[in-house]
């Protein structure tokens, strides 16, 4: 079933195909407004077009994750995460392990980049590492390479580039209306070209609506792709509970993320900017909303996708399923697996888990962390160059090893 | 002369289909090997564990000899069933998966041995190395019942036929661990 989910992508790529045909239209506006000639304006829509796209090709992910303020872990960093990174890889079948990277943020998030499956990465928050067990963090970063697995990760980026180009564009065009518009107008007025000023009118309603409809398609395609991943997630876990109950989690935090922004917030496994009580499938809005996702999971009968488009067509009336057809056909029975001995023996230490958590961000900046024998924690930085410390808890002289 | 040349026309499409067919069938028996490879390797791996988490739990299980003999015999069975089939070797394999959890449950009345850093590591490995195995047998099952589907199904059958590709074995644990869901509440 694994690669037809990617050649079935028809409604996305019609998607993606309207965004284009929004960029040559505006392309053919501009040429038509200022140069009186379609080609220099398409030209031009080209050009920006195509130097946006080898940019996200090439530098994307860097980019994405500097702004992000990401870090790059090993496995004796965090081996938790590191092996349900790596079990997930093996469950979804992936042929590499993504680059795992951590970003020091309170607010708990995730998102996966990369091109390609073989070029991935997941980043997470210390935030959502914290909060979370086993269980729902292996439903969190089955949902992240289930989006790099799909090639949603490179959807996205295609759309994203077209809808930064249609922006762009807009934005110059409007500027450049006021001022070079309002010089041809009167030259177009004295040379007594009335259909020009029609023209004229029509080119600036379309430019400035443009960005509008570019920007709902790109949400729809975001839309879309995070049902797919959730129903992938809970395929490779066989416990959409865990995925369930970590969006439970992550929408009750009420912490803001500080690193993201209107046009990187499609990544995220929920929306940053998310806003209490938000009316349920807004057209503006790049993510389902979070009750309808929890409550599908949470009512699958099995962890197939079968499972999962039922239950979404219960929700949102038969006929309009969210699975492609040629990926349902080779589905098959899936059965629930029981939760992990974590959950079930007893909610695992939350300060245990925070305090690994902050363990790892301090070793991350390069401190070195001792363990005085009156059990305090001595956090050494890494311009320290005495060879020894004195705890100030309690007066011992401990060795920097 | 025409019919001659929609012959030769049928047949170069027969033969074209027919190689495609192939192809496609030896993609996913290539799948379904490298599926049985990564789950050998997960299996390797917890070989490589187990002794290391004996050495570490022997100083603290004093009264657990039983538990702890009934896990390194299930390892040495298991690994000697090595290049057995995928049906024998998921019970060698079953057998140790619950020899192993017997043995992580008892750890529960040692409350040194929870405390010792050595130990949690070699837990987390264990307890990721086990999912891991699951996981991989969950892949491995999945690629099986497709490659098995397109070998039984018209037309890939014939194809399959005619070239000797044999149906493959699913990697079935079946032991008595091997846990039902229980119900779990979400209050």
């Amino acid at each position: 079933m694994w690669e037809q989910i990617r050649s079935n992508q028809t409604r996305s790529a019609v998607l993606v195909a309207g965004m284009g045909v929004l960029l040559l239209l505006i392309g053919y506006l501009l040429g038509m407004a200022f140069f009186d000639n379609a080609i220099g304006g398409l030209i031009i829509a080209f050009i920006v077009w195509g130097i946006m796209s080898l940019i996200a090709f090439y530098q994307g992910d860097s980019i994405l994750l500097g702004m992000a303020r990401a870090r790059k872990i090993s496995h004796d960093d965090n081996p938790r995460l590191y092996n349900i990174v790596e079990e997930m890889k093996i469950a979804s079948g992936l042929e590499k392990v993504p680059d795992i990277y951590i970003i020091d943020d309170p607010a708990p998030n995730a998102f996966a980049v990369g091109r390609s499956p073989d070029k991935a990465a997941v980043a997470i928050t210390t935030g959502l590492l914290q909060k979370l067990n086993r269980d729902e963090l292996q439903g969190v970063i089955g949902h992240e390479i289930a989006h790099i697995r799909n090639r949603d990760v490179l959807l996205m980026a295609i759309s994203g580039v077209l809808l930064g180009t249609i922006v762009i564009l807009a934005w110059y065009a409007t500027r450049f209306m006021f001022f070079g518009g309002m010089a041809r107008s009167r030259r177009s007025s004295s040379s007594g070209g009335g259909g020009q000023l029609i023209i004229l009118v029509v080119a600036i309603v379309l430019i400035i609506l443009a960005p509008i409809m570019a920007q709902l398609i790109y949400f729809a395609i975001s839309r879309k792709r995070e049902y797919m991943a959730d129903a992938s997630s809970a395929l490779y876990t066989r416990y959409p509970e865990g995925l369930a109950s970590a969006l439970e989690k992550i929408a009750a935090s009420t912490t803001q993320l500080k690193s993201a922004n209107q046009a990187t917030a499609p990544m995220y496994i929920i929306n940053p900017f998310r806003k209490e009580g938000r009316a349920a499938s807004n057209l503006t809005s790049t993510h389902p909303p979070i009750s309808e996702r929890i409550r599908i999971l949470r009512s699958m009968a099995g962890a197939s996708f079968a499972d999962y488009e039922q239950v979404y067509q219960k929700v949102h009336g038969a006929g309009k399923g969210v699975i492609p057809a040629s990926a349902l056909a080779l589905s098959h029975p899936a059965g629930l697996r029981a939760a992990g001995a974590e959950a079930v023996s007893k909610e695992p230490d939350r300060i245990e888990r925070t305090r690994e958590t902050s363990d790892l961000m301090w070793r991350l900046g390069n401190y070195k962390t001792i363990t005085c024998d009156c059990g305090t924690k001595l956090r050494v930085p890494p311009n320290f160059k005495e060879p020894a410390v004195r705890c100030p808890h309690c007066g011992r002289i401990n060795p920097v090893a | 002369m025409i019919a001659v040349y929609v012959i030769i026309g049928i047949v170069v499409v027969l033969i074209i289909i027919f190689i495609a067919i192939y192809n496609r069938l030896v993609g996913w028996r290539n799948q379904v090997k490298n599926a049985w490879a990564q789950i050998d390797v997960q299996l390797k791996r917890r070989y490589d564990l187990i002794p290391n988490l004996m050495e570490t739990v022997k100083g603290y299980m004093k009264h657990e000899r039983e538990t702890m003999e009934a896990v390194t015999k299930a390892r040495n069975l298991a690994q000697g069933m090595a290049s057995a089939g995928a049906g024998e070797r998921g019970k060698a394999e079953g057998e140790l998966s619950s020899a192993l959890a017997r043995l992580l449950a008892v750890v529960e009345n040692y409350p040194d041995l929870k405390a010792n850093q050595n130990f949690l590591a070699l837990q987390e490995e264990l307890t990721s190395t086990e999912n891991k195995i699951s996981f991989s047998r969950q892949y491995y099952n999945d690629s099986v019942l497709k490659y098995n589907n397109q070998i039984q199904m018209f037309p890939s059958n014939t194809v399959a036929g005619m070239t000797g590709f044999k149906a493959g074995e699913f990697f079935e644990v079946t032991a008595e661990e091997e846990r039902k869901a229980p119900k779990v509440s979400f209050s």
